[in-house]
């Protein structure tokens, strides 16, 4: 499987007797969207420092490309082309949009001089590439004038600079209003349609909805349900799996769960 | 993508280039103008004393002292941190380097002895606050009184005449006059313009702003920002030595107080010169017209025929008002 991007094969980690993750199996291929739903305990944020090898997993394989990778860290996550996007975004907001895009990473001249017109010209492509649309803007401005969703989208463009097949967002539309979450969505269609993948994670399950191609949910460390954009109909259905696997002795479910258990 | 408009593919327009100057420097621009308004007040009150040479010239032999301090001091308050103990540096390079010329060693030896000690301080007054994870304002405050005690406990308070100076290289290169400009202002003004780039178009002025601006964000991509923090300390402990230095070579002798009047003025021109107390962002060019400013106050007051007890007032006068200038002027993003 050539679109493949990275895969993990019954991934589980324990801390002391407790399984945090225990047993998940979850792909993401190329240029592919997948929203990650899951409430709070779930395992969502242990699930995103696995994959940026922050956390080693007690046991499973993770797969690059369809190869197996043994030693998984840091600095492999970051060579297999995956890059976080935090929810805090790390931005410095009294700077400019192009020293947030290069910060620690400078391009430079003789002397470690900053190629000034380089980085600008770099920034001006990767706001296009994400579909940075505004004109008030340029890559000179302050990136404290940007509403949230803009400065969602300078991380994203920081994260593609850095070479990430794999974008992990995680909770990007959190305190974000209406508009600025449309313009999140915006940017990752557009990294979507430049061949990009992206890990969309998030508790609001329409937003979720709005963007993934793939709904994967976790629950209490496992994935309770997986579907494809075409197998869901509405947010409202999501929705009610997501009530149905917290309350399962509830009223019926309208996809079949058990069925689904652990088929990401 | 509909969105994507042909005018945003043809590149983000760049507005012209002195509203982007004046709009990036505005900063700057107000200390300048604010130095404007205080001149041509001290013009208006004693016009025979201003449009005379000596009295800039007065100004020009002792500004380059205060330049050598505030400078590096922008980076440290830019980097979000501050220091109090630079006088005390600043008093124990000169004094290496009054040892050093007074064991018959050439001054220019002398100089490079100062400097690496200064440096070697600033190094370790860095290391203890940033890795002893300190409070720079109480650590350094310490570090002031610590070493400028053991200066004053080895020395006896005996100061150092170096008369044998004025006959050196070292002196004609640094601190003689040349076409009766000090050429002590020359260097310091090199020194400036240097930082002025190291700040601006470096990648070490960059990451200093980036970890003044957010030290988590900046640590996240990779930036070692306690590293970055203790390099502004060895800058300061650069800038102290080279003041000292300067310092003992114009007035052919150490004092064991040298730099002590150094603290509050130079802290003062760093913020008159528009650079904000909460890291981040900061001007070089504004904390060196700073300095012009709180050099001038003290002459001009007692040049325009007022009284010399009217010198703190008006410091503390343009203190405020500068400070309330650049409130106006720069918003605080968060």
């Amino acid at each position: 499987m050539s679109d493949r991007l990275i895969e993990l094969r019954n991934i589980k980690k324990s801390y002391g007797r407790v399984f945090a993750i225990g047993g998940v199996n979850l792909h993401v291929d190329r240029g592919e969207v997948v929203g990650l739903i899951g409430d709070n305990g779930a395992g969502k944020s242990t699930l995103i420092k696995i994959l940026a090898g922050a956390v080693r997993p007690s046991a499973g394989e993770i797969h690059v490309s369809g190869k197996l990778v043994s030693g998984w860290s840091p600095t492999k996550s970051r060579a297999a082309g995956i890059e976080t996007v935090f929810q805090d975004r790390a931005l410095a907001v009294q700077q400019t949009i192009v020293r947030n895009i290069f910060m620690g990473r400078e391009i430079t001249t003789a002397l470690g001089l900053i190629d000034v017109r380089k980085e600008r010209s770099e920034a001006s492509r990767l706001m296009r590439e994400i579909g940075f649309t505004s004109k008030v803007f340029t890559p000179d401005s302050i990136v404290g004038q940007l509403s949230g969703g803009e400065r969602q989208g300078i991380a994203i463009a920081r994260a593609i600079y850095n070479q990430a097949e794999l974008i992990i967002l995680d909770e990007p539309t959190t305190a974000l209003s209406l508009t600025e979450t449309e313009k999140v969505f915006r940017f990752v269609r557009s990294v979507r349609q430049s061949g990009r993948s992206i890990l969309f994670i998030g508790h609001n399950i329409h937003h979720v909805y709005g963007i993934a191609d793939r709904f994967v949910v976790l629950d209490r460390g496992q994935i309770a349900f997986a579907a494809s954009r075409a197998e869901v109909t509405s947010a409202e259905q999501l929705i009610a799996v997501m009530e149905r696997i917290a309350q399962p002795t509830g009223p019926g479910p309208i996809v079949d769960i058990a069925a689904r258990r652990g088929a990401a | 993508m509909a969105e994507v408009t042909s005018e945003v593919e043809a590149g983000y327009p760049e507005r012209p280039f002195l509203i982007r100057f004046i709009s990036n420097n505005r900063a700057p621009i107000g200390t300048l103008g604010v130095l404007v308004v205080m001149m041509a007040i001290f013009f208006v009150g004693n016009p025979a004393v201003f449009s005379d040479w000596r009295i800039y010239n007065a100004v020009l032999t002792t500004l380059p002292v205060a330049l050598f301090l505030v400078v590096p001091l922008v980076f440290i308050v830019t980097v979000g941190e501050i220091d109090l103990s630079f006088p005390a540096v600043m008093g124990f390079s000169c004094w290496i380097f009054a040892m050093v010329v007074q064991a018959g060693v050439d001054p220019l030896i002398g100089m490079l002895a100062g400097v690496a000690s200064g440096m070697v301080l600033g190094a370790a007054i860095g290391a203890i606050v940033v890795y002893g994870g300190l409070s720079s304002l109480v650590a350094t405050l310490g570090m002031n009184y610590l070493i400028r005690g053991a200066i004053l406990i080895a020395t006896s308070g005996k100061s150092i005449a170096l008369v044998q100076l004025r006959s050196s290289t070292a002196y004609q290169v640094f601190a003689s006059s040349i076409g009766g400009f000090p050429a002590q202002m020359l260097w310091a003004s090199l020194f400036v313009a240097l930082a002025v780039i190291l700040f601006n178009r470096h990648k070490f002025g960059a990451r200093v702003k980036a970890v003044g601006d957010n030290p988590d964000s900046a640590a996240q991509m990779g930036i070692t920002t306690k590293r970055i923090r203790v390099y502004t300390f060895v800058f300061m402990g650069l800038g102290a030595a080279l003041a000292g230095i300067f310092s003992t070579m114009i007035n052919f002798t150490w004092w064991p107080t040298a730099g002590d009047a150094y603290l509050l003025p130079s802290l003062a021109a760093v913020f008159v010169g528009g650079t904000p107390t909460w890291g981040g962002i900061g001007t070089i060019f504004g904390g060196a017209i700073g300095a012009v400013i709180v050099s001038f106050i003290q002459v001009g007051i007692v040049s325009a025929g007022l009284d010399g007890f009217y010198v703190q007032f008006f410091n503390g006068l343009i203190i405020i008002l500068a400070l309330i200038g650049h409130r106006w002027n720069q918003i605080r993003y968060r």
